[in-house]
């Protein structure tokens, strides 16, 4: 078994660290177990088991710098490794951006471990599948679909005497569902830290019902709609905005997030109001490690309040240089939501396009985050607050900070990716040409 | 490994921003490491047959096994800094079976008997019991046991043999290229590949692979603050199947282009490439922005690769065209009734694409594929007209033929095998024609060179592409730079409107270590050789915005 205790992890790290004689050594260990079962037209066609552990090293004297890494956690081994992380510093040239190891931190409590989810064995998975290919067979569709369950952990230990480990376990499902006559697609994912929280079976009725809802698409001309976006369609959109939001290239000038004239655009108003996205590793219903890499705690941290913007982030070596905190890369995004249920939204559209998910997006210009990509798996036409009809799939091309200035209306949050994104009605949205992808 | 675990590694940071998204997998080892010879090729196949003796006693009808030595190294740089050299090794065995006529896969890093044996054990299990819902049984198509056989990447210079400061000081120098003419910020990196593969199966092959693969990457970027503007530009190499001497640099593999642009075939000169970098991404800082419309295209290699791979290559995987990757990279409207009428016109009879798994350089060639079959080339268009997919052992009796295509891949021995892209390239033109004289033949038109953004449906039909640098053509002279330019089009019509390919001296590859598919995604390399080619009468939008 790859996954370690605290205690047993804490142990092979001390030991290897015993052997250190640089001037500082931090040691990081990881291990997993992921099961994962994949299927397609109707049967089965992969899955797999895979397991895998590693010890990193890196010793520095000064600002230079070693890493070695080994798989075997006998005395012989750990000392070998040492050894070796310690030549390489030696022969490395300094790298002024070098940071010394963190000392000790203080870490919340992380909830990211389901110990059901840690024994899902091959059986579990085909039954998952077989309650997903049945219904689609029952109503002439083809179902594709995958599932993958993983547990591990991640410790990490130096000479300054911090010490950090996390365990944690995750199943990820996403269902694609076809129409026989080739007309329709349907598609939902779910994911939980917790098996029991996953209905796989729920989402593939959900899929099920878009791929028929979807058949026989007409075609209306591109341009500029009234949206609805699922979670899973702006999510993706969100999460490259925060790309830019890295307080160096804020600051050199190279992004979004850099001022005209000189430096970030920290406590500008960039969105509609309405917008706050905030992180938050202890959020229960998307739990995720409450340190980061390098060490540093992860805590609740504001990014957008009132469409302003609030933080970025900062590497320890930039926090130096600019004399502030350093600010970790979250592990999750929550954006607040609103009440309104998606058939809220529909009802209160007089003429718009619900979006079930966005594909193949791609930057176009970093300079706006003017993005492009699809529409796919389910997109219907609104007319006087009813769904009308299914319409062919389209390619847009705009930007998140764009479409969250043109913000209607927020709904209901759904977990997405390890975030949580509502449903959100906007105006506006680009749409370029029309693609007869179904 | 996801991105996020990558620039931890990298230990970039900010700079991780301007570089592609780098899945590497393996763990940090130290440099003497590289040079350390693995496991011998007997003690592989001892361990091989440990497991397919023990798949065998389980009930698999067929198992393979493949043990897998993964030694990377990569060098990145920031202007005069360099910010990591990371070795990384990877090292385990991965487990495939037919039982009861499913498929199963386990893989572990303990390369031991007992280690092994759990996880034929798991792969057996898994396929056992997915079997209950499986409603036909894997149907392989024969292939010849190959015996003990070998297989290596040609190349002059093994990167492993190359010294550390002898890489680091290329890219500093490159840097120092671009900060000289005007950039003001450069990422550079070095990454070096070499997958040592071994295969065995029950049907009697024993083939030790050594596989090389390299790739120099830089961004220059020039920034006018007043105006709170910045451009990049990217290197216009490719990423290769050679080793250390393709950055050799060599005068007689360099081309030159339209608007004076600096190409290069099989030796790549990264320090000219900066030096045009920052004088081509200053100059985007002030091009004109390009007026949408209808224009014939002139796409130079590195470019047209990219639209190579999304508009032919992923379209022609077999396993797409079925439905087996519905749930992820999608479909094909390159549905099998085309293909079957025998004169669907995927383009104009100027057009030939080949897929090929031998060309030497490119990434894709190895000897025999990783279900142990014999590499080679066929046809997928020919005079325009669809001929052929790409197809694997499982997959071919479904277009009834019976030889495998020799595609299947697995990006490392954690991950099991499947159909992947083998290097889908076009080929020149028949008649002496270079790009001086494609370009007098264009009343208006624009030249595009390197890759850029680029997006594509879920069944391959509406594609947008940009690119690195743009040129306006006007009456058969280059007028000048033009900057925000995207063409959208649909994938017959574009190949459709192919009017004239340079010939072979103009042939060139791109490449990408980092094509997707699959769930758990996998990455693979894959090369696309081409010469300039003109398409007519495209539509080209303009991706200015104001914020």
């Amino acid at each position: 078994m790859a996954i370690y205790s605290k205690e047993e992890a804490r142990k092979i790290m001390e030991k290897a660290l015993n052997f250190s004689k640089a001037d500082a050594c931090e040691v990081n260990l990881s291990g997993s177990e992921s099961g994962n079962i994949r299927y397609a037209r109707n049967s089965v066609s992969t899955a797999g088991h895979r397991s895998n552990q590693t010890l990193v090293v890196q010793s520095n004297f000064g600002k230079k710098s070693g890493t070695a890494t080994i798989d075997e956690f006998d005395d012989t081994s750990l000392e070998k490794v040492v050894r070796r992380a310690e030549e390489l510093a030696q022969l490395s040239p300094e790298n002024p951006e070098f940071m010394e190891p963190l000392g000790p931190q203080t870490y919340l409590e992380s909830k990211t471990y389901d110990e059901a989810m840690a024994s899902v064995k091959p059986e579990d998975r085909t039954q998952v599948a077989a309650d997903s290919i049945e219904p689609a067979r029952a109503k002439d569709v083809t179902a594709a679909g995958f599932l993958n369950d993983s547990s591990g952990f991640n410790a990490m230990m130096n000479s300054k005497g911090l010490f950090a480990y996390n365990k944690s376990t995750n199943a990820d499902f996403t269902v694609t569902m076809r129409t026989n006559d080739g007309t329709g697609s349907g598609w939902a994912t779910r994911e939980a830290n917790d098996l029991n929280k996953l209905k796989a079976g729920e989402a593939s009725k959900r899929a099920i019902d878009k791929a028929i809802m979807s058949r026989e698409a007409k075609a209306i001309e591109p341009g500029k709609y009234t949206v609805i976006l699922e979670p899973a369609a702006s999510a993706q959109l969100i999460g490259n905005m925060f790309g830019s939001f890295n307080a160096r290239t804020a600051d050199e000038g190279r992004s979004f997030m850099s001022k005209e004239g000189g430096g970030t655009k920290i406590g500008e108003k960039i969105v509609d109001e309405r917008i706050n996205i905030w992180s938050d590793p202890q959020h229960p219903d998307v739990p995720s490690s409450t340190w980061s890499g390098d060490g540093l705690s992860r805590k609740k941290m504001n990014w957008i309040e009132n469409g302003v913007v609030k933080n970025l982030f900062y590497s320890r070596y930039w926090a130096e240089q600019k004399g502030v905190d350093p600010v970790p890369f979250p592990s999750n995004g929550i954006m607040d939501g609103g009440t309104a249920t998606l058939d809220e939204l529909i009802k209160s559209t007089k003429k718009g396009i619900l979006v079930t998910r966005l594909w193949y997006i791609r930057t176009v210009d970093p300079q706006t985050l003017l993005y492009t990509g699809l529409t796919r798996d389910g997109t219907f036409f609104i007319e006087n607050g009813k769904i009308k009809h299914p319409v062919k799939n389209f390619r847009f091309n705009e930007s998140p900070i764009i479409m969250l200035n043109n913000l209607e209306t927020l709904g209901q949050q759904e977990r997405v990716n390890g975030n949580l994104i509502p449903y959100m009605k906007v105006r506006d949205f680009t749409f370029t040409s029309l693609s007869d992808a179904v | 490994m996801k991105r996020r675990d990558f620039v931890q590694l990298a230990g970039l940071g900010a700079g991780a921003m301007m570089l592609p998204s780098v899945p590497i997998f393996g763990n940090n080892i130290t440099a003497e490491q590289l040079l350390t010879p693995g496991m011998d090729a007997a003690l592989k196949k001892q361990m091989a047959d440990v497991a397919l003796n023990a798949a065998k006693s389980m009930g698999a009808t067929y198992a393979d096994a493949r043990i897998g030595r993964y030694l990377n190294q990569y060098v990145f740089t920031r202007e005069d800094k360099v910010q990591n050299v990371v070795n990384t090794e990877s090292f385990g065995i991965g487990i495939r079976v037919i039982a009861n006529g499913t498929w199963g896969f386990a893989s572990t890093n303990s390369v031991d008997a007992d280690g092994i044996k759990k996880a034929t054990e798991q792969a057996v299990a898994i396929a056992k019991a997915n079997a209950k819902i499986q409603i036909e049984p894997v149907r392989l198509a024969p292939v010849q046991g190959h015996g003990e056989v070998s297989w290596k990447t040609p190349l002059v210079k093994d990167f492993k043999d190359v010294p550390v400061s002898e890489k680091v000081e290329l890219l500093l120098s490159a840097n120092a290229a671009a900060m000289e003419n005007g950039a003001n910020f450069v990422n550079s990196a070095l990454f070096m590949v070499n997958e040592q593969k071994y295969f065995a199966s029950t049907e009697g092959s024993y083939i030790d692979q050594d596989v090389h693969r390299i790739w120099p990457t830089m961004n220059v970027t020039a920034i006018d603050r007043s105006k709170g503007k910045f451009k990049t530009r990217q290197g216009l190499s490719a990423p290769m199947g050679m080793g250390y001497e393709y950055l050799d640099g060599i005068a007689s593999e360099k081309i030159e282009g339209p608007g004076g642009v600096k190409l290069y075939k099989n030796s790549y000169d990264m320090i000219e490439d900066a030096t045009e970098a920052a004088r081509q991404a200053k100059e985007k800082l002030t091009a004109k922005s390009v007026e949408p419309g209808k224009y014939d295209l002139v796409l130079e290699p590195n470019h047209l690769g990219l639209t190579i791979h999304e508009s032919v290559g992923h379209p022609l995987e077999l396993d797409r065209v079925l439905g087996y990757e519905a749930n992820y990279a999608g479909t094909s409207f390159a549905t099998i009734d085309k293909w079957k009428s025998k004169n669907f016109e995927y383009g104009s009879k100027v057009v030939n694409l080949v897929a090929d798994k031998t060309q030497v350089g490119s990434l894709g060639a190895v000897g025999y594929d990783d279900e142990g079959v014999k590499c080679k080339k066929w046809d997928l268009v020919r005079n325009g007209v669809l001929v052929n997919y790409q197809a694997i052992r499982d997959q071919v009796h479904m277009l009834d033929q019976n030889e495998s295509h020799g595609c299947c891949y697995s990006q490392s021995w954690n991950d099991v095998q499947f159909q992947r892209m083998p290097n889908v390239s076009l080929e020149p033109g028949n008649e002496k024609y270079s790009v001086n004289d494609m370009v007098k033949d264009v009343e208006k038109g624009i030249y595009i060179a390197g890759r850029g953004s680029y997006s594509i449906d879920q069944q391959r039909y509406n594609f947008q592409f940009g690119g690195t640098v743009f040129y306006e053509i006007k009456n058969g002279e280059v007028v000048g730079m033009l900057d925000d330019v995207a063409y959208q089009s649909n994938t017959k019509e574009f190949w459709n409107s192919c009017s004239k390919i340079c010939d072979k001296d103009d042939y060139r590859m791109f490449g990408s270590f980092f094509d997707g598919k699959g769930q758990p995604s996998q990455v693979s390399a894959v090369s696309h050789g081409s010469s300039t080619t003109r398409f007519n009468g495209v539509n080209v939008i303009n991706t200015g915005r104001n914020i």
